[in-house]
């Protein structure tokens, strides 16, 4: 019983699929938006790994350095905007940021 | 066979854990439950013979954005209550949306260019292969540009959640060094010449 | 002398006059206005002269030459250019010295009027039109001389702006008249697009491709090019020279001064479309059809216009449906082939129309601008010159042998009597009854006004007396030649061979069409022809008529009245003068104001304003209403539509 290519894709696909059925149902909560939202980063990580193991090419693992990076980065500005978001409307809820409704 | 075991160990302990995370009220709960998905992601890409990544992930994600995650969540006072408002009511199209796109993607992954007989599995890496070795050694050579490029991100990243997160507060006494070094005597001192009184008059 | 130069000269030096007294009016007064432009309508009368003197006495050869081109565009030359021969000179004397003798009258009848000036800038410029016009060697200086005394008409006849009356009556004549141009127009272009030039002589020479073709107007039904292109032509010279059913401009348009009445809708303009079929006399002798036509128009309009006449008591009502009446005598004479007689009697009819209506100015100014002639009678022991002046119009008018009106009527009387095309019978004897009614109106008339009981008021009789002499003395001047000039020019216009003395005819008549030469063939000097009218049915007629118009209006009026009760049913088609203006008003008018309104209303209200303007407006503000919908503002709901496209993508891209 030997773990082949398609194992990997399918856990990343489940995983996939779980962070998007978080997005939708955690759709009041900032904090968990953002974790689905790493929880698919590390989804497509893991294709990318999967697939250079295979192939036998680093450029894959390269990618999900600078997917790693880019999340990082993203991650920070997004608590940080989310910091601000707070201090201004006392409330993380997508309810009450809806100022932009027309 | 020990493969195998671990991969569908690590892959039921991150596809539940990925699970609880997004269903579980208590945001602490999710962002620690989060830090055991990568955890567990991170044995897998062990098992990928990726060391180096599976390395960063634990300490760049575990150690630093996850703690930042807590730290942030436990900073603010949120109410849990209204965040949870309508979540039975949205589940079930959660769950349709997500079994929509495993379907698809089932359909795509299962097929046979993917499958073993295609992919044939690499045979392992001597002892003394160093993945990191390999990796900072494409790293630096062709992807120099765009390892320069992401650390200007990170750069941008903090420059951008420090500014963000900044505020002055007027009522907050500091000293200016260069104000301290640019002083005179005559700011300091006022000298006033007045009619001598008393005795000599 | 360089006779190019007097060609140029003579619609300029009225031109001139025009620009002088119409832009420098005020700077220059009224007395420099009379004189500026008398002396430029002047110079063009003494040019004129010159060149009929030339012409006629010397035998001058055709001259036919392009002055100034204006454009050539696809091998069509557009050019100003003049074509003087007989006819053209005749037309020329005509004009200029008609308009000279108005001009002058102008400065007695208009003498308080605050627009003077621009009076006379206004006749003055019709001069300069009229020339352009009779002088033209082309399609499109004739058309443009053709609008251009069409406008100016228009702009006389509502000289008095702030008469209502007035005011409807320019329109109407300007209506009217666009009827009659478009045909105008469509036949020039028939004409252009068969034989590829516009130049009079060069059509005249490849007429002959027309007269084979045939076109299509209606799918289905061959029609002769030559024939359309005549009957076109003759649409515009209907409305022009307003024959039946395109007549009712005229009546109306005497709400413009006097003057204008004689000049413009008597003597000159209403007469250029005589003057154009004649000039066509090549083309509309290849069509039978066009002949008959214009023959039966000619005469259908000769004798009920004359009829209506009888009815009217406006003094310038009737002299204007006298006009019409020797207008359709005109165009009978054309439809005959006999080109020549209709422009003789244009010309004799020129001179006793404009003194008729001069001498009618000359009565109103005595009655203080009363027209109506119930109000009048008697005048003739206050103003003895308008009277005798006015009897010696009257005579012409009516053919009395040895006037001027005799030779030219008794000229198209036996043409109409000789032509054998369809039609020609109707026309004899339409033309013929036409005599008795033309003498009983023309009596009836001057009986009115200068004889019996008088029946102004008290005030106008005391200060009647007759007008300053120079009124009466352009009166004079027209009487001379409304005697005498049918007796000294009959032989050589009419079998002279005036017409075809050039080099080139100026009127072509084929040899199938004989009327005129069988005229010819029984005429032995002018004093035979006299004689010979004393013997003929028309001076029968004539006497009837004026010996009637003496009896019912002067010896017994009341069987006028009893007449009128008797026959009202006949009377109140006269009086309204068989209903034409009812039928225009109610379908023409009435018409294309429900064109108007259903276009109004379903094409513009509902289709443009409605649909197109509002709609598209009100279209993008629904599908805007619904596009915000899904602009809802909340992060969650992009989030939605995001996930949402990825899977209909992948979808896409894995069922697909």
């Amino acid at each position: 019983m030997t773990i082949g290519l398609s194992h990997y894709l399918i856990l990343a696909a489940i995983m996939f699929s779980i962070s998007i059925a978080g997005i939708v149902i955690n759709r009041k909560n900032v904090i968990i938006l953002l974790m689905s939202i790493e929880l698919m980063l590390l989804a497509v990580n893991l294709n990318f790994i999967a697939f250079s193991h295979y192939l036998d090419d680093l450029a894959g693992q390269v990618f999900v350095f600078f997917i790693l990076t880019v999340a990082a980065a993203e991650a920070a500005i997004g608590l940080a905007i989310l910091v601000v978001l707070f201090r201004n409307k006392r409330s993380i809820n997508i309810d009450d940021i809806s100022e932009l409704r027309g | 066979m020990i493969e195998a075991i671990v991969f569908y160990f690590f892959a039921v302990l991150s596809v539940t854990t990925a699970t609880v995370v997004v269903t579980v009220r208590n945001p602490i709960l999710a962002a620690l439950f989060l830090v055991l998905t990568f955890f567990a992601s991170a044995a897998i890409w062990m098992t990928l013979e990726a060391e180096f990544l599976a390395i960063t992930l634990v300490l760049v994600y575990v150690g630093a954005v996850m703690v930042l995650f807590l730290f942030v969540v436990m900073m603010l006072d949120i109410n849990i209550a209204r965040m949870r408002e309508g979540f039975s009511r949205v589940l079930p199209l959660g769950i349709v949306v997500a079994v929509i796109m495993l379907a698809l993607m089932w359909s795509v992954v299962t097929s046979d260019i993917f499958s073993l007989e295609v992919m044939v599995k690499p045979a392992p890496r001597a002892a003394d292969y160093s993945n990191t070795k390999a990796l900072g050694g494409v790293l630096y050579t062709d992807y120099v540009f765009a390892f320069e490029v992401a650390a200007v991100i990170l750069l941008v990243a903090i420059i951008a959640a420090i500014s963000l997160t900044m505020r002055k507060r007027p009522q907050t006494r500091y000293q200016n060094p260069s104000d301290q070094m640019k002083v005179q005597k005559a700011d300091r001192l006022r000298i006033v010449k007045m009619p001598s009184s008393g005795e000599e008059s | 002398m360089n006779m190019e130069s007097v060609y140029l000269a003579i619609p300029l030096a009225s031109l001139f006059g025009a620009i002088v007294a119409g832009f420098f009016g005020k700077q220059i007064g009224r007395v420099g206005s009379h004189l500026v432009a008398i002396s430029g309508v002047g110079i063009s009368t003494l040019l004129s002269l010159i060149v009929l003197k030339d012409v006629v006495i010397d035998g001058a050869a055709i001259y036919n030459q392009s002055v100034y081109t204006w454009m050539i565009s696809d091998g069509i030359r557009f050019e100003i250019g003049f074509l003087i021969d007989s006819l053209t000179a005749l037309m020329m004397v005509v004009v200029s010295s008609v308009s000279l003798m108005v001009h002058i009258y102008t400065i007695g009848y208009m003498e308080d009027d605050d627009g003077y000036q621009r009076f006379f800038s206004y006749i003055a410029l019709f001069t300069f039109s009229m020339l352009m016009l009779v002088m033209s060697n082309n399609f499109l200086q004739l058309f443009f001389g053709w609008e251009a005394v069409g406008l100016i008409s228009y702009l006389l006849i509502g000289f008095w702006f702030k008469r209502e009356t007035a005011i409807y009556a320019n329109l109407k004549a300007f209506l009217v008249n666009r009827v009659g141009d478009f045909g105008f127009l469509l036949g020039i272009a028939v004409i252009l697009g068969y034989t590829g030039s516009l130049d009079y002589y060069e059509v005249f020479d490849r007429a002959d491709a027309m007269v084979t073709a045939t076109i299509q107007v209606i799918p289905g039904l061959d029609w002769s090019v030559i024939s359309l292109a005549c009957i076109l032509l003759f649409v515009g010279a209907m409305g022009k020279s307003a024959q039946v059913p395109l007549h009712v401009w005229l009546p109306d348009s005497m709400e413009g001064p006097t003057p204008i009445s004689a000049l413009i809708h008597a003597a000159t303009m209403v007469t250029a479309g005589i003057f154009m079929v004649a000039r066509m006399s090549p083309l509309f002798e290849l069509s039978e059809t066009a002949l008959s036509v214009v023959l039966v128009i000619g005469a259908t309009t000769a004798f009920f216009m004359g009829l209506i006449g009888i009815v009217q008591n406006d003094i310038k009502r009737v002299i204007a449906y006298s006009t019409l009446s020797q207008l359709g005598y005109m165009t009978v004479a054309l439809g005959a082939s006999a080109y020549s007689a209709a422009i003789f009697h244009l010309m004799t009819h020129a001179f006793f129309k404009a003194l008729l209506f001069l001498a009618a100015g000359s009565v109103i100014i005595a009655m203080h601008h009363e027209q109506d002639i119930r109000k009048m009678g008697g005048l003739k022991k206050y103003m003895p010159i308008t009277y005798w002046v006015f009897l010696i119009g009257s005579l012409s008018l009516i053919g009395f042998p040895g006037f001027a009106g005799f030779f030219s009527k008794d000229a198209i009387i036996e043409a109409t009597h000789n032509a054998d095309i369809p039609g020609a019978g109707y026309a004899y004897i339409m033309v013929l009854v036409g005599v008795f009614i033309t003498a009983f109106y023309s009596f009836r008339l001057f009986f009115l006004v200068f004889h019996g009981e008088e029946r102004m008021d008290a005030h106008t009789r005391e200060h009647l007396h007759e007008t300053r002499p120079v009124v009466t003395v352009p009166l004079i001047l027209l009487a001379i030649p409304s005697v005498i000039i049918g007796w000294i020019t009959i032989e050589s216009v009419l079998f002279g061979g005036y017409f075809t003395s050039g080099a080139r005819d100026a009127i072509t008549i084929l040899e199938s069409h004989g009327a005129m030469a069988a005229v010819a063939e029984t005429f032995h000097g002018p004093a035979r022809f006299v004689a010979h009218g004393f013997s003929g049915l028309p001076l029968y007629l004539a006497t009837a008529g004026v010996f009637s118009a003496w009896y019912i209006y002067l010896k017994n009026p009341s069987i006028a009245e009893t007449a009128k009760q008797k026959f009202s049913f006949l009377y109140r088609l006269l009086d309204q003068k068989y209903y034409f203006d009812r039928f225009n008003e109610i379908f023409f008018a009435g018409g294309s104001r429900g064109i108007g309104q259903v276009l109004w209303r379903l094409g513009d209200a509902l289709l443009i304003d409605g649909l197109l303007v509002n709609g598209s407006a009100k279209l993008v503000g629904w599908f805007s209403g619904i596009v915000r919908q899904v602009q809802t503002g909340y992060l969650n709901h992009y989030a939605f539509t995001m996930i949402l496209g990825l899977i209909l993508l992948l979808g896409w891209a894995v069922l697909g």
